[in-house]
C-alpha cells in the first residue's frame, strides 16, 4: 500500500487536508502548560553552568578546578579531559562542546560545573583558573583567507584544489558547480554587471535558549530531555561522545521554542550528560541569551562576487559567482548550498558558482533556514535587478523570461521535475501590490528564491484504539504546527475526523530512527510516512473485515472511513467503520497498528517570489518596510494557516537580516552585542502585515502533492529589500545589514 | 545565603515562599513555585516572554526581584483562563493560528490582555507598539496582531448588544 512516486494518483478532493483545524498542542501553549526545554525538573537535580573563553583565540595552558570542586554544593566539574576517544565524525562536535588545548572563539566552552544551586555553580565557575596564552585571531572572512592570516588549525589543508597545498590554511575546501562556457556567454551579452557583496552573520534567534536535563546512571543507562530539532541526532552524538551504546540513551524531545536550523546539533547536552555521569545525579543546563549568541550556531558571514551578462531583450547569457563563507572555527559552512542555490531560479546555458569554505575565530555556524541560500540569492538577485534597471526592463518579465521550469537543467546539476517558479512570478505579476503607486523616497523590490527541500529517514507508528480513535507517533520535533498537518493527513487517509487522531512526538526508544527536523522535510516526509502507516493499518482492517465477512481480502475496499465489499460479487455486507473494526480487534487477531519506515525521496524543490515596498529616510538612514507580499509554491497546503505562518515568519527573519541584525566583533575578537537589546530582531512595530499568497503546483513525489515550505521564505527577502532600498535611495546597496549608518554612507551623508 | 520570607497573591491565591535576595520573580515563579508558563528568553527584559502583571502593571518578571512580590497581586499566564473558560484572547490566538512554537505566546497573551484592559479599541499601530516589547521569531507578528484586533472587536460587541436590549426593557 506504500506510496510509489509516479504510480499514485494525486488525491484531488480532500475533507480534512486544506482546512484550518485547531492545533493539537494549542491549548497547552496558550495556558502555559506546555513543557519546553527548561521547564522540566527531576528529583535530586543539580544545576549545571558552563565556563566560556573570553578570548577569540588562545592556547589553554592549564585548567585548575580544585577550588571550584571545594565549593559546598558542587558535585562535579568537567573539562575536555572528561571526554574520551570518540569516532572521527564527531571529533569537531567534541571540540566545539568543550575546548581541547585551544579556545577557538569568544564563548568557547572550557569547563563546566554541577551544583545543588545556581548560586553555588556560579561561585564555582569564578574559582576555575584557566591559564590562557592569547593568540592572534581573525573574524572576517576575507581577512581569514589572506596568506598572512593567523592559522587557526595547523592540520587544515585546503581540499578541492588542483594542486595539493603544502601549507595549512583557513580555507577548508573549494567547491565548483555549473555547466556551459561562461566566458563565451559573457561575450554574447549587451551588458555585463559585476559586483561584490558582503553579509554579516545573523543568529536564528529562537526565543527559547538551549536547555536540557540529563540523567546518567552508573549502570550505563541515560536519559535526556531537551529542546532539539532531532532527538535521534542527540542520542547518536551524545552516546558516541560518552562512549555509550546508542540504545542505552533515551532522548525525549521537549516542546521546542523555535529552532530554524539552530537546534540541529548539540551544544550543552553532552556536557550535561558528562556532569551527570560524574555526579551520579540528574543535571539541568540552560543557556543564557548571551551564551546562545556567543556559543551556539549563527550563520556564516559572507563575501560574494557575482557577474551576470544580459541581452537587451532581458535574456541572461551567463552567470558566474564566487562565494566565500566563514563558518566559524570548524569546517562545514553552508557555502556548498549557497553555490548550488545561487542561480537555481534561472535556466542558463552557461553558469558557474565557486564556493570557499573558510574558518575563522567565531562560533561554529549552524544551519539557519535554507542554510547558505539567502546570501547567495541576495548577491545574484541584486545583480539581476541592476541589469533590469540599467536596461529599463521589468524585473518580473525578465525573471519570467529566464525562469527555471519543468525539465530545466539546474545550475547545480540535475534536471528539475515539476516546479512552481513561473506560477509564483505570474501570481506576483497579477497581484495589486505590483501595480500600487509609490511615493517619494520609496522603492519596490522583487526577488526570487529557491530551496532544495529534503526527505530523509523517517519512522512513524499509528495505533488504532478500541474506541476507534487513533494515536499517531512521529519522531520529528514539531517546530511550527506539524503535528496538526501530519495528524490531518492521517485522518484524511483513514477517512475519520481530524480530532479522532492525536499526533505526538515519541521518544527515541519508541520509534525507529528519524532524521532531524530540517530541510523543510517534516510535513513532506513524516506526512508521507503517516499516510503510508494509515494505508498499512487500512490494509489490516480490510483483512479483519474480510475475515468477519468470510470473503477474500481483495474483495474488500476502504472508503470514507469504512471497509466495504468492493463489488456486488463480494456479497451484501454492511460497511464496517474503523470504530466497528477497532471494537472487535481483540477477537479478530489483536491490536491494529500501521507502520512506515522509509528513507523518503522526491521532496520536490521549492520556489518563491517576494515583493516589497520600502521607504528610506534620507536624514536618518532608517528604512521602513511599507508593504510585503510573499508568493510561494506549497505544492499542496495541508494546513493553510501554518503554511502562511512559514511564509510570514521567514520573510520577517529576512527583513531582520536585511535591515538590523548582525554579529559585531570588536578588535579584540569579542562579540560586542550578545543580547536582544543590541542584536535587534524585528519587533511588531517595525513591520506591516505580511501578505502570504499560497501557490499550489503539486509535488509528484508526495501522494497529496506536498512540498516543504519552511525554508524558501527566507531566501528572497535579503535581495528583495536591498533592491527596494536601492531603488528608493537611488544607489546600489552591496552590504548587509542596511542599518541606518550604512544607508547614510551609501547616500553620501556621512 | 539567607532567605527572605514573602507573602503575596498569585492569580488570586495567597502564596508564601522564601527566596534569596538576588532571585528574580521569574526564578521564584519557575523554580520555587513550579509555574513554568512564564518563560525566560533573555533575562534582561528585552523579549517579554516572562511578562506578568503586578498590581495591574505589565512587567517583565526577570527584571523584578522575588522579594519585591511582598504584599502584591501578581497575575501570570496560568491564571488567564477562568477555570475551563478560556480568555477571549486565548481562543483567538488558537483561531488565528497566532502561534507556531508557542514559547513567546504566554508573554504575548499577558501583554495583550493588559493592552485591552486599557484600550478596548486599539488601532493596528497601537497594538504593534504595545507589543513591541514582546519578541516572536516564528510568526512575523501578522497573525498575532490580527488575533488581538479581532479579540478587541469581539469584546466590544457584547457591550453594544447589551445597550439596545437594556433600552427595550426601559421602554416596556
Amino acid at each position: 500500500m506504500n506510496f510509489q512516486p509516479g504510480k499514485d494518483t494525486l488525491k484531488r478532493e480532500f475533507k480534512t487536508v486544506g482546512t484550518r483545524t485547531p492545533r493539537p498542542d494549542g491549548l497547552d501553549k496558550i495556558t502555559g502548560r506546555a513543557q519546553f526545554g527548561a521547564d522540566m525538573t527531576a528529583p535530586g537535580m543539580l544545576w549545571g553552568l558552563i565556563l566560556r573563553s573570553p578570548h577569540a583565540h588562545a592556547r589553554i595552558k592549564s585548567i585548575d578546578t580544585s577550588k571550584a570542586e571545594a565549593v559546598n554544593g558542587v558535585h562535579a566539574v568537567v573539562t575536555s579531559a572528561d571526554f574520551g576517544p570518540c569516532p572521527d565524525d564527531v571529533l569537531d562536535v567534541r571540540e566545539n562542546v568543550m575546548a581541547r588545548g585551544k579556545a577557538l572563539y569568544d564563548g568557547h566552552a572550557v569547563a563546566a560545573v554541577a551544583a545543588t544551586s545556581r548560586a553555588a555553580a556560579k561561585q564555582a565557575l569564578k574559582l576555575i583558573k584557566v591559564d590562557y596564552q592569547v593568540l592572534p585571531h581573525v573574524t572576517d572572512v576575507d581577512e581569514a583567507m589572506k596568506p598572512s592570516a593567523p592559522i587557526i588549525n595547523s592540520k587544515l589543508f585546503t581540499k578541492g584544489l588542483e594542486k595539493t597545498p603544502r601549507k595549512p590554511s583557513n580555507v577548508a575546501e573549494r567547491f565548483e558547480f555549473g555547466h556551459g562556457d561562461v566566458e563565451a556567454g559573457f561575450e554574447q551579452a549587451d551588458l555585463v554587471v559585476e559586483r561584490t557583496f558582503k553579509t554579516e552573520a545573523t543568529h536564528q534567534g529562537y526565543i527559547e535558549p538551549h536547555a536540557c536535563l540529563a540523567s546518567m546512571g552508573t549502570d550505563g543507562k541515560g536519559d535526556i530531555w531537551c529542546c532539539t530539532q532531532g532527538h535521534f541526532m542527540v542520542r547518536q552524538v551524545c552516546s558516541a561522545l560518552l562512549g555509550m551504546d546508542a540504545s542505552a540513551l533515551r532522548v525525549t524531545a521537549s516542546e521546542i521554542g523555535g529552532g530554524f536550523g539552530g537546534k540541529t546539533t548539540v551544544f550543552i547536552e553532552p556536557v550535561a550528560l558528562a556532569l551527570s555521569l560524574k555526579a551520579n545525579r540528574p543535571v539541568k543546563v540552560v543557556m543564557s541569551r548571551a551564551e546562545v549568541l556567543r556559543a551556539s550556531g549563527p550563520t556564516s558571514s559572507t563575501s560574494i562576487d557575482v557577474k551576470i551578462g544580459m541581452k537587451k531583450d532581458g535574456t541572461i547569457t551567463a552567470g558566474d559567482a564566487t562565494l566565500r563563507y566563514q563558518g566559524g572555527a570548524f569546517p562545514g559552512s553552508a557555502v556548498p548550498y549557497g553555490a548550488m542555490a545561487a542561480f537555481a531560479c534561472y535556466d542558463l546555458k552557461a553558469v558557474r558558482a565557486v564556493g570557499y569554505d573558510v574558518i575563522a575565530n567565531r562560533p561554529k555556524q549552524a544551519a539557519y533556514r535554507a542554510p547558505g541560500a539567502p546570501m547567495a540569492a541576495y548577491a545574484v538577485e541584486s545583480v539581476v535587478d541592476e541589469l533590469c534597471r540599467e536596461l529599463k526592463l521589468d524585473p518580473l518579465e525578465v525573471r519570467l523570461k529566464n525562469a527555471s521550469s519543468d525539465g530545466s537543467k539546474a545550475s547545480y546539476g540535475p534536471n528539475f521535475d515539476v516546479i512552481g517558479l513561473r506560477a509564483t512570478l505570474e501570481a506576483a505579476k497579477t497581484h495589486p501590490h505590483y501595480r500600487a503607486k509609490l511615493g517619494r523616497n520609496q522603492g519596490r523590490g522583487v526577488a526570487c528564491g529557491f530551496w532544495f527541500n529534503f526527505g530523509g529517514e523517517t519512522s512513524v507508528s499509528l495505533n488504532v484504539s478500541a474506541d476507534g480513535t487513533v494515536g499517531l507517533s512521529v519522531g520529528t520535533p514539531d517546530i511550527g504546527g506539524s503535528r496538526a498537518s501530519i495528524g490531518n493527513m492521517a485522518a484524511e487517509e483513514l477517512g475519520i475526523p481530524h480530532d479522532k487522531v492525536r499526533c505526538i512526538i515519541a521518544d527515541t526508544a519508541s520509534l525507529g530512527y528519524n532524521d532531524v527536523t530540517d530541510g523543510s522535510r517534516v510535513t513532506f516526509a513524516s506526512g508521507l510516512a503517516a499516510i503510508n502507516a494509515a494505508r498499512d493499518a487500512i490494509g489490516k482492517m480490510c483483512e479483519r473485515a474480510a475475515g468477519l465477512w468470510g470473503i477474500p481480502v481483495d474483495a474488500v475496499t476502504w472508503e470514507d472511513g469504512a471497509a466495504r465489499p468492493s463489488s456486488p460479487n463480494a456479497g451484501k455486507h454492511e460497511p464496517l467503520t474503523l470504530a466497528d473494526i477497532a471494537a472487535q480487534a481483540g477477537a479478530t487477531g489483536g491490536p491494529i497498528s500501521g507502520h512506515c519506515e522509509i528513507n523518503a525521496e522526491g521532496a520536490g524543490v521549492s520556489f518563491a517570489t517576494h515583493l516589497v515596498d520600502t521607504e528610506v529616510d534620507p536624514d536618518t538612514g532608517h528604512v521602513k518596510v511599507l508593504r510585503y507580499t510573499v508568493f510561494q509554491d506549497a505544492g499542496k497546503a495541508i494546513h493553510p494557516s501554518y503554511v502562511e505562518g512559514q511564509f510570514q515568519g521567514g520573510a520577517v527573519q529576512g527583513i531582520g537580516w536585511a535591515l538590523n541584525e548582525e554579529y559585531i566583533y570588536g578588535e579584540d575578537g569579542r562579540l560586542q552585542n550578545p543580547g536582544f537589546l543590541d542584536y535587534r530582531i524585528p519587533v511588531a512595530s517595525d513591520l506591516p502585515m505580511i501578505d502570504a499568497v499560497i501557490v499550489e503546483v503539486p509535488n509528484p513525489g508526495h501522494p497529496y502533492g506536498v512540498r516543504g515550505v519552511g525554508e524558501t521564505s527566507i531566501v528572497p527577502p535579503l535581495a528583495a529589500i536591498s533592491n527596494s532600498v536601492s531603488g528608493a535611495a537611488g544607489v546600489r546597496m552591496t552590504e548587509l545589514p542596511m542599518s541606518p549608518p550604512r544607508v547614510l554612507k551609501a547616500l553620501g551623508r556621512i | 545565603m539567607f532567605q527572605i520570607q514573602i507573602s503575596t497573591s498569585i492569580n488570586g491565591d495567597d502564596t508564601e515562599f522564601s527566596c534569596e535576595p538576588d532571585e528574580t520573580l521569574l526564578d521564584v515563579l519557575r523554580d520555587r513555585l513550579g509555574m513554568t508558563g512564564s518563560k525566560e528568553g533573555c533575562g534582561t527584559g528585552d523579549c517579554g516572554a516572562c511578562s506578568v502583571v503586578v498590581d495591574g502593571r505589565l512587567v517583565c518578571a526577570c527584571l523584578m526581584l522575588g522579594a519585591e512580590a511582598q504584599g502584591r497581586e501578581i497575575e501570570t499566564i496560568e491564571g488567564m483562563a477562568d477555570g475551563t473558560e478560556l480568555h477571549p484572547l486565548q481562543q483567538k490566538f488558537l483561531d488565528h493560528a497566532a502561534l507556531q512554537c508557542g514559547v513567546c505566546t504566554p508573554g504575548f497573551l499577558v501583554a495583550a490582555k493588559s493592552l485591552l484592559e486599557r484600550n478596548d479599541n486599539p488601532t493596528e499601530e497601537e497594538v504593534r507598539y504595545w507589543l513591541a516589547g514582546n519578541l516572536c521569531r516564528c510568526t512575523g507578528y501578522d497573525k498575532i496582531v490580527r488575533a488581538v484586533l479581532d479579540t478587541a472587536k469581539d469584546m466590544r460587541k457584547p457591550a453594544k448588544a447589551k445597550k439596545p436590549a437594556a433600552r427595550k426593557r426601559v421602554k416596556a
